[in-house]
């Protein structure tokens, strides 16, 4: 750990130096840029968000010249993207943003990222071990309703998170069972999955809750007040008050980068993900460490759906709750590039697009409707190569047999 | 890939888990009934232990879908009844059936088309645009230009990720999944509260479309029009069945289609353009999932609202059609009308109440279509099994 942070001590300026610095501070300064106009800052003139647009600009055509080509018109892009949003911003009416954009907009982007974030984060272990985990939808639709029946009958939420874990984790176990041992098409048995989880959570939910809402008062996952953060403007409302869960899913995608990355188990996975024989022959038991790692997905993305019920949800189900949230996990996964922070980074993108969907209507309902549709248009074009290039592990879903 | 790695997986002289592996793969039939029997067998446990009687349950599916209307005993209200239901089934037969196709076709390719659903919702949505709209024209030439108009948007969209597929290698499956939501959603915008195709009737109130002019209505031929008897659109899916075995097997491009998806690296280097194949393949594919939804609007649905875009099911189930019917076009279409039957016999209006919840049993549905998947996706199962029993035995002994 020591020799870690003196290297990154040392390299400090010449990380500084390196095109993508600037180029990863080009594409901060165009979101800036469109920032500037929206509360809290709320600058009204139209210089603001053209100068910082410009110098997002400047910087991305430097870091393109600069050998980082992808990255630079990246920030180029986003520079003038965030000019053409903050020119706009100015012009519309003030009253409207404030009801749009406030501090509780960032609280409801983690709200609605943070479900993402333990699927995508989940599907990352799952598909960095070689195993393609479609199938995230349908472990988190199990965690929504094990997580409520736990909440239920066991008196707390605690129990409801660990039966969700459970039912997460067995139904990965089917996925896992099929994908490794009897190398079905993994696509088909994440499909299978997905069937099975609304069939299976359908029914007992029509059998033990007649299909109605499980009743009033179930304990939910509480909320973490920060002492002294509550006076703190825009913070305080931003921070202040959030779900454990939402802290959980910080610290999972800290976590699970220091695993993947900075120790022998994650080395093994990617290993297995990479090339499961090379893997073998140094040793590496490879079923055991794809079996480890699609139940490790199920856990996560169960936890992810529990959230939805137990957390947010107030307590409630209603069939297929989570109405393609695992897809968006799955597409912020891909979108992230099979990295945990990038997967993070792409799961709050979609949150944020989701809240703010929620809070369009103060200009146009249909077109907070249309606006649904754009995490998957963004990763369309993030998987045609538009926006860097997405790469998947080379042994993704592909079956090993031992030799 | 999967059927090197069977064939590798005993070796020496023909065993019998060899020869069951070849009769697996020349018919699929029997591995096909195996699967469904071990589906409805599970699905049979979960009847038991909500404490209804399996067999009973599984006779009210059956009398619910209609299809005792084929047993000439049952006569009088009975038979009225069975003959409303079995349209019921038969409907919903076609469009699993088109959608099944769709899906299928891929898969000859070696691709995965997840987006049946997105394909049929935009067939659906181009086909009650073009019906709700030009209400001079003529009866049959507006079904025809709705009908092909629904073909042409299906195989555009689709096409969009086999040229993904084909220029920049994008997996098919994720390209279609996002299409899919992103159908949807376009479908919730277009019928929603303001949007562009939403019915201006009852002061934009509802957030459906307008419904699809009484001319452009395909002809029903069984029943009454009033209550949704069996239309022509049947006809029009077993015409895309018949095009699609021949295409596949009496054509040049069927043969291209079946070399890419057998081995691409294989078919390149015997000159086929593996990427013109991919396009082409989606494009069909599309084509059939758009017919679908063409002749499910201007069929029976007539109208489209929020909530239909939202809930419909057809392309999913789909997937099970294909793969229980092993991409082969007898196969798909048995499996479609299994899935037809299954999914009328289970609904609210068909399933005796007395004799099982139909909340459940649609959720049952959902249960055994699952355990399909999963176990046909597993044609190795049966082997390991044997394996597994091979090696028990050769331990005792």
């Amino acid at each position: 750990m020591t020799t870690w942070a003196q290297g990154l001590d040392g390299s400090l300026w010449a990380r500084a130096r390196d095109p993508r610095t600037s180029g990863v501070a080009g594409l901060v300064l165009g979101v800036v840029a469109c920032l500037l106009a929206l509360p809290p800052i709320g600058e009204r003139s139209i210089l603001g968000p053209i100068l910082v647009g410009v110098a997002a600009s400047m910087l991305g055509l430097w870091t393109a010249t600069r050998g980082r080509r992808r990255l630079g018109w990246g920030a180029v892009a986003a520079g003038l993207i965030g000019l053409a949003l903050g020119v706009l911003a100015t012009r519309s009416s003030t009253s409207n943003l404030n009801i749009v954009f406030t501090a509780s907009l960032i609280a409801s982007m983690f709200v609605f990222s943070t479900p993402l974030v333990f699927g995508a984060i989940g599907g990352m272990f799952s598909e960095r071990s070689g195993v393609v985990n479609i199938g995230l939808e349908g472990m988190m639709l199990m965690g929504a309703f094990w997580g409520v029946y736990g909440a239920d009958r066991g008196g707390s939420w605690v129990v409801g998170l660990l039966v969700a874990m459970l039912a997460g984790g067995l139904l990965a176990l089917v996925h896992a069972f099929f994908a490794i041992h009897l190398r079905a098409d993994q696509i088909v048995g994440g499909t299978a999955v997905n069937f099975l989880a609304l069939g299976i959570t359908g029914y007992f939910f029509f059998q033990l809750y007649h299909g109605e809402d499980v009743p009033a008062g179930v304990s939910t996952i509480p909320n973490l007040k920060i002492p002294g953060l509550d006076h703190v403007h825009f913070l305080g409302a931003a921070f202040g008050n959030l779900s454990l869960m939402v802290w959980l899913s910080f610290a999972l995608v800290i976590v699970s980068y220091l695993v993947l990355f900075k120790t022998a188990i994650g080395l093994r996975i990617r290993a297995c993900g990479e090339h499961p024989r090379a893997a073998d022959t140094v040793g590496i038991n490879v079923y055991a460490i794809r079996y480890a790692s699609v139940v490790v997905s199920g856990i996560l993305a169960a936890l992810g759906g529990a959230y939805l019920s137990i957390g947010f949800g107030g307590g409630a189900f209603t069939d297929n709750m989570t109405a393609g949230r695992g897809f968006i996990a799955l597409a912020a996964m891909i979108f992230g590039n099979w990295r945990p922070f990038g997967a993070f980074g792409a799961a709050l993108l979609f949150g944020f697009s989701t809240a703010l969907a929620y809070r369009l209507p103060a200009y146009s309902g249909s077109a907070a409707t249309l606006f649904q549709a754009l995490p998957y248009v963004l990763t369309l074009i993030a998987v045609a190569g538009v926006i860097g290039r997405t790469v998947p592990p080379a042994a993704d879903g592909k079956p090993y047999k031992k030799q | 890939m999967s059927e090197d790695e069977q064939g590798g997986l005993v070796s020496g002289a023909p065993t019998v888990a060899e020869r069951l592996a070849l009769a697996q793969r020349a018919g699929g039939v029997l591995g096909s009934l195996l699967t469904a029997a071990v589906a409805f067998f599970v699905g049979g446990l979960v009847v038991l232990a909500s404490g209804a009687n399996p067999l009973s349950t599984y006779r009210a599916i059956f009398d619910g879908s209609g299809l005792n209307w084929l047993f000439p005993w049952v006569t009088g209200d009975d038979r009225s009844f069975a003959a409303a239901n079995l349209q019921q089934t038969l409907l919903l037969t076609t469009s699993l059936l088109l959608c099944g196709l769709a899906v299928a076709f891929a898969f000859r390719s070696g691709l995965f088309n997840i987006g049946g659903q997105g394909q049929y919702l935009v067939g659906s949505i181009i086909a009650l645009w073009v019906g709700a709209s030009f209400e001079t024209m003529d009866g049959p030439l507006h079904i025809v230009l709705a009908i092909a108009a629904a073909a042409l948007a299906g195989a555009l969209y689709a096409g969009v990720a086999g040229l993904l597929k084909a220029t920049v290698g994008a997996h098919e499956v994720i390209t279609t999944i996002m299409l899919n939501w992103v159908a949807v959603w376009v479908g919730s915008w277009l019928f929603g509260h303001g949007g562009a195709l939403q019915s201006h009737a009852n002061g934009g109130s509802i957030p459906v479309s307008d419904p699809v002019s009484p001319h452009a209505h395909l002809p029903v031929f069984w029943g009454s029009p009033v209550l949704q008897g069996l239309d022509v659109g049947l006809f029009v899916a077993l015409a895309g069945l018949l095009v699609y075995a021949v295409v596949l097997n009496r054509t040049t491009l069927g043969f291209e289609v079946r070399a890419v998806g057998f081995n691409p690296e294989a078919a390149r280097y015997a000159g086929m353009s593996v990427a013109r194949t991919y396009v082409i393949t989606m494009a069909i594919a599309g084509t059939f999932a758009g017919l679908a939804g063409a002749v499910d609007v201007l069929g029976w649905e007539f109208q489209l609202g929020v909530n239909d875009v939202q809930t419909s099911q057809i392309g999913f189930i789909a997937i099970a059609v294909a793969v229980l019917g092993r991409n082969r076009a007898l196969g798909v279409l048995a499996s479609a009308l299994l899935f037809g039957a299954l999914l009328t016999g289970t609904s609210t209006r068909n399933l005796d109440p007395t004799v099982f919840r139909a909340d459940l049993a649609a959720n049952l549905t959902l249960i055994i279509q699952g355990l399909v998947v999963l176990f046909v996706g597993a044609d190795v199962l049966v082997l390991w099994l044997w394996n597994r029993r091979r090696r028990l035995r050769a331990a005792v002994t």
